[in-house]
């Protein structure tokens, strides 16, 4: 069964070439506790990515 | 006492300023000449193009910051700049004109030992027929790049909203020109735009298009990028066109707007055809030049092709003689800011000329080009001030040549588009990217390290844009701590 935010892809359109995300995915997303480890690692990320950049 | 003029107090310009007074202390003088009164958070301006932030939220007044950091504040925009001096005598100079009611028109000689070109971009409007005329914005279209603009455009849309809730109405967000930039708040917008037409309840009665200058979907002026998402090294085309078809946009892409009419983008596309999209309401951003800063020598000559390039950014330390897209390399990009002929001055931000595009330049087949410029976003902007101060505050201590460095193809950005603005109901998409600028050598085959060029949706960035947007604020309004917050 396709999901809700799939059912506007039409064959051979623009928008069905790619990729597109599973429910899974959508309700990873917007989960709190998922989230909220995610914050410290990008966090973590861009740290390290304005460290590696000042000369 | 040196003195140390800071033309343009944007983001890059405040950035250098302030870090350079602290630096300096009273010893020395830092002037700023910028001609607004407010400071402006541009990303934020998103918001206010979508109703979620008010003018106030995004900008505060300089003249108090100023006050108390003892910078030397001109409400003024700069004219021209006399690096010899003239007949008169050698200390360089620049003309600048006020621009608060005060002082209105009154224009004044200000000497420098050392000069910041930190002027941002023109909104080159006039460069597309109805899109604009040379005082700014025209009747057809709506921008999102300066904060007036962004008020304008949120009541434009919220009167297309109430319009269909009887009635289709069409959306068309993207750049407006062959040779734009910025597609990145293009970006921002459009899904702001459809997340409050969901909000509104109107989402099925509008359609939403996409219409960029970019050969790609995702390729953002940098030829897109390769991010590390679920296991895969994938390209930014990939990840831009889910998003789009997921959230039920459709796009145009190798697009050059040539002329805007009422209701109507004229474009050309980079197969050489032709066509005509409709809408009833469009933000389309406008290319970027310099600010058309005059420069003249001892005797007065015009010298402006001397210190600055054709599209009006200053030059600097950058290899301008590269030539093809074959030749590039990353060690093309500028390094110290410096200017070449005169080395007391420095561009920083949108107003150094970049050595070439980091996309591949194309054209349609009658020659029209359809590339998209480099950016120069916020974070390599404001690292580029800081760097730059800190050359010349050691230049003023003694050093002979500039002591730092902020080259985009060895630093990274950090990019966050929010789609929404509420706490647990936006989402965002975070991306980091390291180098802005490819380095093929470094890196071959992608050009940029993969463990940090990553991109996620989720509440996530969606934090994280918020933190931005009142620590950057903060740190603007040089409030406690202000230092550790970083660019
Ligand atoms: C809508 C929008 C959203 C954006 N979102 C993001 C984002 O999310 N993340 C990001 O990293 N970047 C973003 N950017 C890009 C970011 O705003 C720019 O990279 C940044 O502002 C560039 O800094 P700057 O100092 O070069 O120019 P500016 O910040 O534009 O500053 C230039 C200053 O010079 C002044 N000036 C102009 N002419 C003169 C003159 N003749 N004399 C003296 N002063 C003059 C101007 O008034 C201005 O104050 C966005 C841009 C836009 C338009």
């Amino acid at each position: 069964m396709a999901a809700k935010h799939m059912e506007h892809i039409q064959p051979y359109s623009l928008q069905s070439g790619t990729m597109i995300p599973t429910n899974f995915r959508k309700f990873l997303r917007t989960c709190v506790i998922w989230q909220l480890m995610r914050f410290i690692a990008i966090n973590i990320k861009m740290t390290i990515l304005i460290l590696r950049s000042h000369h | 006492m040196a003195r140390l003029v800071v033309m343009g107090g944007g983001v890059s310009g405040h950035t250098a300023a302030t870090f350079a007074k602290k630096w300096l202390g009273s010893k020395h003088e830092v002037v700023v000449v910028t001609p607004n009164s407010l400071w402006n958070w541009i990303p934020s301006n998103i918001w206010v193009g979508v109703g979620e932030m008010k003018k106030e939220d995004v900008t505060f007044a300089l003249a108090p910051v100023y006050k108390k950091a003892g910078i030397d504040y001109r409400q003024a925009k700069a004219i021209s700049i006399h690096p010899e001096g003239n007949n008169s005598g050698d200390k360089p100079y620049i003309t600048i004109e006020y621009t608060s009611k005060e002082k209105e028109g009154q224009t004044e000689e200000l000497t420098y030992d050392y000069l910041i070109n930190a002027t941002g971009p023109k909104l080159n409007f006039a460069a597309t027929p109805g899109l604009g005329d040379a005082n700014g914005i025209g009747e057809h279209t709506v921008s999102v790049c300066t904060a007036d603009h962004a008020v304008h455009a949120s009541h434009e849309l919220h009167k297309v909203f109430q319009k269909a809730k009887t009635k289709k109405q069409k959306i068309l967000v993207g750049t407006g020109h062959g040779m734009c930039t910025c597609q990145g708040a293009a970006f921002e917008y459009i899904f702001n735009i459809e997340h409050e037409a969901k909000k509104a309840g109107v989402r099925d009665n509008v359609d939403i298009k996409w219409i960029s200058n970019e050969s790609f979907l995702g390729d953002f002026g940098m030829g897109g990028m390769h991010l590390n998402v679920g296991g895969y090294t994938a390209s930014s085309k990939i990840f831009a066109e889910s998003l789009y078809s997921e959230r039920k946009l459709s796009w145009i892409i190798g697009a050059h707007v040539n002329k805007v009419e009422k209701g109507k983008a004229h474009y050309e596309l980079l197969d050489g055809s032709t066509g005509v999209e409709e809408f009833d309401f469009a933000m389309l951003i406008p290319p970027f030049a310099g600010v058309g800063l005059k420069a003249l020598n001892k005797a007065g000559e015009d010298i402006t092709e001397t210190l600055f390039a054709p599209n009006g950014f200053l030059k600097v330390d950058a290899n301008y003689a590269a030539g093809a897209y074959e030749n590039w390399k990353a060690s093309d990009w500028p390094r110290t800011l410096q200017n070449p002929t005169y080395g007391n001055i420095f561009a920083v931000g949108i107003a150094f000329a970049p050595p070439h595009p980091i996309s591949k330049p194309m054209s349609s087949p009658n020659g029209t080009p359809i590339t998209p410029t480099p950016p120069r976003t916020g974070m390599p902007s404001a690292m580029m001030g800081k760097a730059v101060a800190r050359s010349i505050v050691d230049m003023i201590n003694g050093a002979s040549k500039p002591t730092h460095t902020a080259c985009m193809a060895e630093m990274g950005a950090a990019c966050v588009a929010s789609a929404g603005k509420g706490l647990f109901s936006g989402t965002a998409a975070a991306m980091t990217v390291y180098p802005v600028v490819p380095d093929f050598e470094k890196y071959p085959g992608i050009g940029r390290d993969i463990n940090m060029t990553t991109g996620e949706i989720g509440l996530a960035g969606h934090w994280i844009k918020h933190f931005l947007h009142f620590a950057f604020i903060w740190k603007a309004k040089l409030k406690p701590l202000w230092t550790i917050i970083p660019e």
